[in-house]
């Protein structure tokens, strides 16, 4: 970055009361300035008069650890405490567009990379123009004034950041920035409790449903079974007499009780008649659904990746290709906390207040809602509880303001019951997976895979799907790391009458779970142990091979465990972070009983390792869900599963040991938070092969006949 | 009018007799620490305890509560509590947090009852408690390193 973008990405000035603004922004910084004609700051970081260090957080907070892995970046050069780190969420501008997904998004296992220079910039800019201050007014040369834990000090000179902030505000940006290298990094990589930790073990934190107004009321929504259908009449003469409702309205794809406290609404909306339009989704059943991807299957997509001549390579090989089919079940996101949303909408504007992945598309969602433009539209995303991609959407915020819309000025809170939020959720999609292999020598000479689906980005952003190519249905295959010299990966969309939606790891758990199963079905029929014969294949990947070498050690891997015993193995690179992982599992009464997990990831420099390691822990129990006995089903168009007694999550007995290990090094990091669930199934699925003999080519694999103690 | 006993002070709430517990602290007493998972007793979110022990507030009623001592995680203290919560820091435990009010309520209530559990009566205890982010592990550790602390005695 030359110093005329840099000036134009980083601007500071006084703070109001004495303070320092360091105002900076996300993203390609010469291509926004060029866009926006000009520097437009509202990413801060303020030194305040009291000396509170404050970070406006771009990115949302669901459990992966942001406010306190950001602020960790931001410490790290500004040096302060990165304990002494206020961090706020913040509201919806440009500025904060993730680049590496193109909007204000927190996903994708992003939030670190896309942060990792702009945030470090802005502490050191910050730095150096408080060192230049307290350099012009102690009458010293700036080197040497030393910076230590938010004090400047030079000789017997010393001063605090906020002492010398107002001074520093008017010192002239720095036309270079050095930043520190990874062997002068006093925070990054060090472990620090998470700032939002203890708060969280004490129920303090305010998560969206939390979050109060004074004079707020309450919705409660009854939305139509089918998704997409729509209300014809409704009769709310009973409901409407019971004490405490204040209104009760249709906002077209559903009924709303408003009253003066949820369970009053809630009460109320069972005394509503309502007469649906069900449309054409109510047609939609699991039979239809797998047909049609069936049907699909002989098309041919987009291919992800080629390399040599595969259909060659099966037409002369001496061996008969192996050829196998497998297929997963929808998933729900099922976040902890349901969808909710609290909304005002008044005569200049909307608020809205939530748990929100997308604050953008919220934005959006609301001034279309509202009929009025983005711009009046003020977000205020609050603490997530469980995003998982669930809340990339903003159809709950759309109704929360459909709602408040007819009660203008005050604030209205929309909660979604347990049933609701399983019963309209945007789904893991249902995928169709086709493979074929071929064998020579023992090692695999041609492989194929096509994926057919129905695409999550045609509906939802629309514009990144080109040519049948849905970038998100290549994950898993385009980053496909074995040598192989031929071979063909293609997906297929094929729309199937179901919202689908992004699911944490999206389409990667999808084809790893094939295709890694399928190098198993291919190593068995080699007569090889699958771990040695992936490690033959990573020849040209040494970074791959490491991680599943040292996998295989820390987990003692054994290809001949003894009798009831077993290890399944799996590998592959996502997100920029290699990781491989081996599930050890026993027989135990007849069931499946998954003794241990255990995973190694390179994933370059981890900011904040213990965070990073608690993700994958995470990442593997998200794993489970799909892996183990969870499904969601469509019958007449209504999702069959309301709760977690028919979609069950794993539980505290479920749960296997889990161990981790990140191999760090290199100069920056990769992603982490989606990392860790592709794996789960394919590695569970191999280690119940060679338990039982089963092979299992659909998930949940309990609908393949194991069952797990 | 229903006066209930939370947190060792008697309230008053104006609500209809078959108001869940749960929506009486959220929304009438603006105590949100306890939190709407399921409302079925699946999840364990809205743990609180009645008279010591872990109850689910979401499908109690408040009638069934006047009159009985409600702790919630707010008004939580005492000796196994704050050890609870000391390991829940020290191994770091909560993600994104929304269940881990209802973890806390009943790894506090194991500890009271069983100060030295075993990995079974973890298991029995805490697994009503659903963890979307799956931090069960450091549930676990964290409940040992309580137990470790409270010295085997509660």
């Amino acid at each position: 970055m030359n110093a005329l973008t840099r000036r134009e990405f980083l601007k500071v000035s006084a703070a109001a009361g004495g303070g320092l603004l360091i105002g900076f922004r996300f993203g390609d910084a010469a291509a926004q300035a060029a866009a926006s004609g000009g520097f437009k700051a509202n990413a801060w970081v303020a030194i305040q008069p009291d000396g509170t260090v404050v970070l406006t957080c771009h990115r949302n907070e669901m459990g992966q650890d942001v406010t306190t892995s950001l602020a960790m970046l931001l410490a790290e050069e500004l040096e302060v405490d990165p304990r002494s780190v206020k961090v706020v969420q913040a509201g919806v501008d440009p500025i904060y567009i993730n680049k590496l997904l193109g909007g204000q998004i927190t996903g994708g296992s992003t939030s670190i990379r896309d942060a990792w220079e702009p945030l470090r910039q802005a502490g050191a800019a910050g730095r150096m123009m408080l060192v230049s201050a307290a350099a012009a007014k102690w009458n010293v040369p700036a080197g040497d004034v030393r910076v230590e834990n938010g004090m400047l000090i030079a000789g017997s000179n010393r001063a605090s950041y906020a002492e010398m902030a107002a001074d520093a505000a008017k010192q002239p940006m720095p036309a270079t920035i050095k930043l520190k290298t990874p062997d002068q990094f006093k925070v990054i990589g060090k472990e620090l409790p998470r700032l939002d930790g203890a708060d969280k073990a004490r129920g303090k934190t305010v998560f969206g449903i939390d979050f109060a107004q004074p004079g707020m009321v309450y919705a409660a929504l009854a939305q139509c079974p089918v998704i997409g259908g729509k209300v014809v009449s409704f009769d709310a003469s009973i409901a409407q007499k019971r004490p405490g409702v204040k209104k009760v309205v249709n906002i077209g794809e559903g009924v709303a009780v408003i009253a003066d406290h949820f369970w009053v609404a809630r009460s109320a909306l069972g005394d509503v008649r309502i007469t649906w339009d069900e449309g054409a989704g109510s047609k939609v059943d699991m039979n239809g659904i797998w047909k049609q991807l069936e049907a699909a299957k002989g098309r041919d997509g987009h291919v992800a990746k080629k390399g040599g001549d595969v259909n060659a390579i099966f037409k002369g090989a001496k061996a008969k290709p192996l050829e196998a089919t497998y297929r997963c079940q929808m998933l729900s996101h099922a976040t902890l906390e349901p969808q909710n949303c609290m909304a005002k909408v008044s005569a200049d504007g909307v608020d809205v207040w939530g748990s929100m992945q997308f604050p953008q598309g919220a934005q959006g969602a609301a001034a279309a809602a509202a009929g009025m433009k983005p711009e009046q539209v003020r977000i205020w995303p609050q603490f997530i509880g469980g995003g998982f991609g669930r809340r990339i959407e903003n159809d709950y915020v759309a109704q929360a303001v459909a709602i408040a819309k007819e009660m203008p000025g005050t604030p209205v809170k929309l909660i979604w019951m347990r049933p609701d939020d399983m019963k309209h959720d945007f789904y893991r999609p249902p995928s169709l997976h086709v493979l074929k292999g071929a064998l020579e020598d023992g090692r695999i000479v041609a492989l194929s895979s096509k994926m057919v689906s129905p695409s999550i980005t045609a509906r939802a952003f629309p514009p990144f799907v080109k040519d049948g190519n849905d970038p998100f249905m290549t994950e898993g295959l385009g980053n496909f790391t074995y040598d192989i010299p031929n071979v063909e990966l293609r997906s297929v969309i094929e729309e199937v009458g179901v919202r689908v939606g992004y699911w944490r790891s999206v389409s990667n758990a999808l084809n790893a779970f094939a295709t890694e199963s399928f190098i198993d079905e291919l190593a068995r029929s080699a007569k090889r142990d699958p771990l040695m014969f992936r490690i033959a294949m990573l020849d040209g990947m040494p970074a791959q091979r490491a991680v599943v070498e040292r996998v295989a050690a820390l987990s003692s891997y054994s290809a001949t465990p003894g009798k009831g015993r077993a290890f399944g193995v799996a590998s592959m690179e996502c997100y920029d972070t290699h990781v491989a992982m081996v599930c050890e599992a026993s027989m135990k009464g007849g069931k499946v009983k998954l003794e241990r997990i255990t995973v190694v990831a390179d994933c370059g420099l981890a900011v904040h390792p213990d965070q990073a390691v608690a993700q994958l822990e995470g990442g593997i129990v998200t794993g489970l869900i799909s892996t183990l006995r969870s499904k969601i089903t469509v019958k007449n168009g209504r999702v069959e599963q309301s709760n977690f007694n028919d979609f069950t999550l794993p539980r505290q007995m479920d749960v296997p040991v889990i161990k981790v290990e990140l191999i760090t090094r290199g100069s920056k990091p990769a992603g982490l938070g989606e990392v860790g669930v592709p794996l789960v199934a394919p590695a569970v699925a191999n280690a119940v092969f060679a338990l039982t003999g089963k092979r299992i080519r659909s998930l949940p694999l309990e609908d393949g006949g194991v069952k797990f103690a | 009018m229903a006066n209930l006993n939370i947190n060792g002070k008697s309230v008053e709430v104006d609500a209809a007799p078959d108001t869940p517990l749960l929506w009486a602290l959220r929304d009438h007493l603006a105590m949100t620490g306890t939190k709407f998972g399921c409302g079925a007793a699946l999840c364990g979110a809205c743990t609180v305890h009645v008279e010591g022990t872990p109850t689910r507030s979401c499908v109690t009623p408040i009638s069934a509560v006047t009159g009985k001592k409600i702790t919630t995680i707010e008004g939580l203290n005492g000796r196994v509590a704050e050890a609870v919560q000391a390991s829940w820091d020290k191994i770091q435990v909560p993600q994104c947090g929304y269940c881990q009010s209802g973890q806390v309520m009943a790894a506090t209530a194991l500890l009271t009852k069983t100060p030295n559990p075993t990995d079974a009566q973890i298991d029995d205890a805490m697994n009503g408690n659903i963890c979307r982010c799956g931090t069960y592990g450091r549930v676990r550790t964290a409940i040992k390193e309580a137990a470790k602390k409270l010295g085997g005695a509660a």
